[in-house]
């Protein structure tokens, strides 16, 4: 406590809001007094330290939105994904190495790649990956939807969230956050494929925050995203828990996504264990879904994430597929190798079992993003 | 080009975190900036980061007391960038030569000297802040940062009053300070 009444006093000498003869006294105590004044000596160079970091920080913030303007303008070009250019370089550094590898992994592949397709047929023609197109009509109506939704979200938090940064999206899908500390989200891999020039993700009150696709897998279509925005508010530690298991036949399952400009939640169970073909990385579902969805996460009523919505069946009704959540963990496993996000950590507990439904969808929606991008 | 009176009002402005001349500065240097890094072996990600850097650097020093530039923004901004640059490809061995020395250069290495120390305070604090969790976080980043009245801090966070809100805040500040100097003399 003495700690904090000290801290009041140095706080207030440094604003001058001390009046005269308690600036006599406390500068008094300080001369008598060396250890006190050490530790004022300390707090004044302290609150320095915080002052600049708070001037630092928004000086930071503005750099990052004019960039963001000038490359909307098209005055600045940047590539569309980062990490791109790193590839660039190891290409260049170890061009004939690779030319020498390729060339016999190319090989190898054809041969593989001619007995694969003799055994297996085309996945596009009969599955339709979820991802809605937006198209500039229902732009409109969004965007005074959303503008409508920022100012009351707005009024709500009085004026104390900076100005988001804004895209004109070109599709729409669903992304679910794995680490709320680092700030990790999942969504499919043909969702982040989408994206040529930016990528964002939404929350439901309409601000958008620049992510950055750290990890692609296209042959699980997972793809994990990493909120680089500052104006970002760090979520609670998450609700749900990522299952390991696959999920059990007949399991009731609901799901959260984003197939229109707000979050709509669908049910359904798990109706075959396994994929489109048996792909043994998916299992099937009974629900219904539509474009927009792709992304969503899948879950049972403890509270365990079973898997992502990634496609549906065309020509039968209601039968749709979702990656099953193992593979979250080893595509974790990879984004832990690399250097930069070797941070990345999820828990294995769930908060939301025995709650009743509408309290856990009130817990997990503020987890659930629209992935956008233009 | 800019008469030093123009050059002068944007280092004002650019102290005070005015937004519009950020963007002035941005449009009338950013050019420069990314063709000297793409010409030596960088990307337009690089050189936007790089840009930031120096936008940086800039900022320290326009809001330091003791400012002064003897030189143009331009040319400030192309010497930082090209020492960063080339620090930058050290440490990533690419061996780059920064040619193109058709631009006049002034020395920074003192500033940046400057610049790396804040820096790293910049990386303890932030770290320290990351550590401390809610609300002390946001409390603080309300009251510090953000320089919310604390009247209104005590209603958006549901404290009774301001005087608890103010209780609240000192507590945070003491293990904020704790996190802080923990961090802080290990890399002195």
């Amino acid at each position: 406590m003495e700690d904090t009444l000290l801290m009041d006093a140095v706080e207030r000498f440094a604003n001058g809001e001390m009046s005269v003869e308690e600036k006599i006294y406390f500068e008094d105590l300080r001369k008598n007094n060396p250890e006190l004044d050490q530790a004022v000596v300390e707090y004044l160079f302290f609150l320095n330290e915080i002052d600049n970091y708070g001037k630092s920080r928004q000086f930071r913030h503005i750099l990052q939105e004019t960039e963001v303007k000038l490359v909307e303008e098209g005055v600045i070009h940047k590539s569309p994904l980062n990490g791109k250019s790193k590839l660039v370089y190891m290409w260049k550094r170890y061009k004939k190495t690779i030319a020498v590898a390729a060339s016999i992994a190319g090989i190898i592949s054809l041969v593989s790649m001619a007995i694969m397709s003799s055994l297996s047929t085309r996945k596009d023609n009969n599955l339709s990956l979820l991802v809605s197109k937006i198209n500039k009509q229902g732009q409109q109506i969004r965007d005074i939807n959303r503008k409508t939704d920022q100012i009351a979200a707005k009024q709500d938090q009085n004026n104390s969230t900076p100005e988001p940064t804004r895209i004109d999206a070109r599709f729409r899908a669903t992304g679910f956050m794995i680490d709320a500390n680092n700030n990790y989200i999942v969504t499919n891999a043909h969702v982040v494929k989408e994206a040529l020039h930016k990528l964002i993700v939404e929350n439901s009150k309409g601000f958008q925050y620049v992510a950055e696709a750290i990890y692609v897998d296209p042959a699980t279509d997972l793809a994990i995203l990493k909120v680089k925005d500052e104006t970002f508010k760090k979520l609670p530690p998450l609700p749900y828990n990522i299952s390991k298991n696959n999920p059990q036949l007949g399991e009731q399952v609901f799901m959260l996504g984003f197939p229109k400009q707000e979050i709509v939640y669908g049910e359904g169970y798990v109706s075959a264990r396994n994929g489109y073909e048996l792909d043994t990385t998916y299992c099937q579902l009974s629900t219904s879904v539509n474009e927009g969805s792709s992304g969503s996460p899948v879950i049972n009523k403890n509270g365990e994430l079973l898997g992502i919505i990634t496609s549906m069946e065309n020509n039968a009704a209601g039968v749709v597929f979702a990656i099953k959540s193992a593979n979250i963990y080893r595509a974790i496993e990879n984004v832990k190798k690399m250097k930069d996000y070797d941070d990345i950590r999820i828990n294995s507990q769930s908060s939301l079992r025995g709650v009743d439904r509408i309290d856990q969808i009130r817990k997990i929606q503020d987890y659930v993003f629209m992935v956008k991008g233009n | 080009m800019s008469t030093p009176t123009q050059e002068k009002e944007l280092l004002k402005g650019l102290a005070k975190e005015d937004r519009v001349v950020v963007e002035q500065i941005y449009r009338d240097n950013y050019p420069m900036i990314q063709s000297l890094i793409i010409n030596n072996n960088g990307s337009v990600d690089d050189a936007a980061d790089i840009f930031q850097e120096s936008m940086i650097v800039l900022f320290e020093k326009a809001k330091s007391p003791e400012f002064e530039l003897n030189c143009l923004i331009k040319t400030y901004l192309y010497s930082v960038a090209r020492r960063l640059w080339l620090k930058k490809l050290q440490q990533m061995q690419r061996f780059g030569r920064a040619t193109d020395a058709s631009m006049e250069m002034v020395a920074v290495e003192e500033d940046l000297e400057i610049h790396e120390k804040k820096q790293l305070e910049f990386n303890v604090m932030d770290a320290a802040m990351a550590k401390i969790g809610e609300p002390c976080k946001s409390l603080l980043e309300a009251y510090y940062i953000q320089k919310k009245p604390m009247q209104q801090i005590a209603q958006e966070f549901g404290y009774t009053n301001s005087d608890n809100a103010k209780t609240q805040k000192y507590k945070c500040l003491v293990r904020l300070k704790k996190l802080f100097f923990a961090q802080y003399k290990n890399t002195e």
